[in-house]
């Protein structure tokens, strides 16, 4: 793992990468509301996310950013707008969800790991039945991104046996089977005992440096700072505010943006 | 003032040992207090009083297989095994002719051959076993039992009778209705709703109404509707009856199974692009069955003993042969009736606790450890 200087400097290289290659939309959110009953609980939501960008949604509880990221592969249905991923745009035609679901992989709060297989056989499921990819060939793949996650010997075992930073890390390695365009991270260390959050998120920031396109809602900051490009903040179901990471804590504008900053920097 | 900081970590040390040995186990299991003592001692007591006439009955003065029917006859004589012993082929063939016997029979040792390897985890070719056992058995069964082809003496289903008829009721029952019960339960869950109307409808309706109402109809009130010179078999009728009854229960277990299953199992699945018979196959529906394997082992169980309604409209199940056989005056005895209902009831009581006890196996090892 490298330090965090190193990869700032990495991220820099990147960004200038990025502003020369920037003809790859993965995510565009266009004028995107959504209900759940009358309440409305996201309100004219406009984002464009880059190929290779990495973005952190912040934001206090209920400011609807976890729905967000959920309507990026339709967990949750919008109801006005557009949301467009990969260049398919979300309708309730079932056949273009799938197909957006493939290519966006989604790790969770609580793993949601399939609790009666075997890792290996979460990590296999998919590849197999959705891919077509032959067993043995799938668990060729599966076993090396549980070397990537650090975690190779644990293959045999189920889910219930493994510590909730390691339950973590395989489902980032599940949803890394599928070799998705995309990543999404809906607080994926909030479940996460204090010392078993720097695993995770080191498996994180290596993905990152891989240019995976990321979209994590976390409240970690330090990791906001370290790799993300952008930072996202919302707040009553809207974006508030959105700036690199270090204008974003330096220099935050809108007053309720201070305000969370005030409340969780110490 | 300085805090304390450990300089020597603690070994791991084995537990103390308890003491053990029969009196300190009693004392503290049945003698613990006062109350405890009382009731111990009023339960022993019931036992002396209790075990030894219905030893003395069942084994003690018993009349053995091979006895006569005069020892039944004497005057404070047990169970009349003897009786039963002469009349078992009647309880498990029922009607079916004698000469035939090693149809049904081919049929026993067939369906234990290919049961029992289906039913122990380590065997392999799980597969194949299956397709033997709910594809071919059935077939094979049909034509072996009914006859008809292949040379075989045509035996009506009018002549089929006792164990094997209920154990054909029982487990056409009982594997029918697991998948029925399945896609209901689905149905029931679905967000179409002419599907979900559908079997929420039928669900209700089957529930609704007792069993014995359901075999009533279909048997008096089923060919009253068919046109003229139709005849559905009346064993067939009889199982069309069982299974959807008992899938109308199945489907309500399953539901609350599918409902313990945490949307975040749902939501996993999709975003891996699984689609939706994939999620329910996969991932949803082997944990909910699991949950309630001993809901649907409740319901195979109260299957297995509802069969014996089969014989109000006339089929001869294990329970209907044993009551016919109690007009047999060439056994008349005063015990003979009883004995044959114990035989019954043994009969009943190995099959359901057999079942009890593998439900119990599986839920164990099925366990893998999770508990969230």
């Amino acid at each position: 793992m490298s330090d965090i200087s190193s990869t700032v400097v990495d991220r820099d290289i990147d960004r200038q990468r990025m502003t020369v290659s920037q003809t790859d939309v993965a995510v565009e959110i266009i004028g995107m509301h959504k209900w759940y009953g009358d309440f409305h609980v996201l309100r004219d939501i406009n984002l464009k996310v880059m190929r290779g960008e990495r973005i952190v949604i912040a934001g206090p509880s209920g400011s609807g950013k976890s729905t967000l990221i959920r309507c990026i592969n339709r967990l949750e249905e919008h109801q006005q707008g557009q949301i467009i991923v990969n260049g398919t745009e979300l309708t309730s035609d079932l056949k273009r969800v799938d197909e957006v679901r493939r290519e966006v992989g989604m790790v969770f709060q609580h793993f949601n790991l399939f609790p009666h297989l075997t890792i290996l056989q979460n990590l296999t499921l998919a590849p197999i039945w959705v891919r077509g990819i032959p067993k043995v060939q799938a668990e060729e793949t599966a076993m090396m991104y549980l070397e990537r996650v650090k975690i190779p010997e644990q293959a045999a075992k189920f889910p219930g046996q493994l510590s909730g930073g390691q339950q973590q890390r395989v489902a980032i390695a599940r949803s890394l089977c599928m070799n998705p365009q995309i990543m999404l991270f809906d607080e994926p260390t909030s479940a996460l005992d204090p010392e078993m959050v720097k695993e995770v998120l080191e498996v994180m920031i290596s993905l990152a440096e891989s240019g995976m396109t990321m979209l994590c809602v976390t409240h970690e900051m330090g990791f906001a700072r370290q790799v993300a490009n952008r930072v996202i903040f919302m707040d009553q179901g809207q974006i508030i505010e959105e700036n690199e990471p270090d204008a974003f804590f330096s220099n935050p504008q809108h007053e309720r943006t201070k305000l969370f900053l005030s409340q969780i920097l110490h | 003032m300085t805090g304390f900081v450990r300089t020597e970590l603690e070994e791991a040390r084995p537990a103390p040992r308890r003491a053990s040995g029969f009196l300190l186990w009693a004392r503290k299991n049945l003698f613990s207090n006062i109350t405890d003592s009382v009731l111990t001692v009023l339960g022993i007591l019931f036992l002396l009083w209790a075990v030894p006439p219905l030893f003395n009955f069942v084994l003690g003065h018993a009349v053995l297989p091979g006895g006569t029917v005069e020892e039944c006859r004497a005057p404070g004589a047990g169970a009349c095994w003897a009786y039963v012993a002469a009349r078992v082929n009647f309880f498990i063939y029922g009607f079916y002719p004698v000469d035939e016997y090693w149809r049904p029979n081919l049929v026993f040792a067939l369906g234990a051959v290919l049961l029992i390897p289906l039913l122990m985890p380590k065997v392999p070719f799980k597969r194949t076993n299956a397709l033997l056992f709910f594809i071919v058995l059935p077939i094979v069964t049909y034509f072996l039992l009914n006859g008809g082809v292949f040379g075989l003496r045509k035996v009506p289903t009018e002549q089929w009778g006792g164990l094997l008829v209920t154990l054909i009721i029982s487990l056409v029952g009982i594997f029918c209705s697991i998948p029925i019960g399945i896609l209901l339960a689905l149905g029931r869950q679905s967000k179409m709703p002419v599907i979900k109307t559908l079997c929420v409808m039928f669900i209700e309706l089957w529930r609704a109404v007792p069993l014995i109402t359901v075999l009533f109809m279909a048997s008096i009130m089923l060919p009253l509707f068919l046109p003229q010179g139709t005849t559905i078999d009346k064993l067939l009728r009889a199982l069309v009856g069982v299974t959807l009854f008992s899938s109308a229960y199945m489907a309500e277990v399953i539901r609350g199974g599918l409902q313990a299953i945490p949307r975040g199992q749902y939501e996993a699945g999709a975003s891996l692009g699984l689609g939706y018979w994939q999620r329910m196959g996969f991932i949803v529906l082997p944990q909910a069955i699991k949950h309630v394997i001993p809901g649907i082992v409740n319901n195979f169980i109260s299957l297995f003993k509802d069969t014996s309604l089969v014989s109000i409209v006339g089929i001869f199940d294990l329970l209907n042969t044993i009551q016919a056989a109690t007009s047999d005056t060439n056994w008349f005895s005063p015990t003979q009736a009883i004995t044959g209902y114990l035989f019954a009831a043994a009969i009943y009581w190995i099959f359901c606790f057999s079942m009890s006890r593998y439900s119990m196996y599986m839920e164990r090892r099925l366990d893998t450890g999770h508990k969230r």
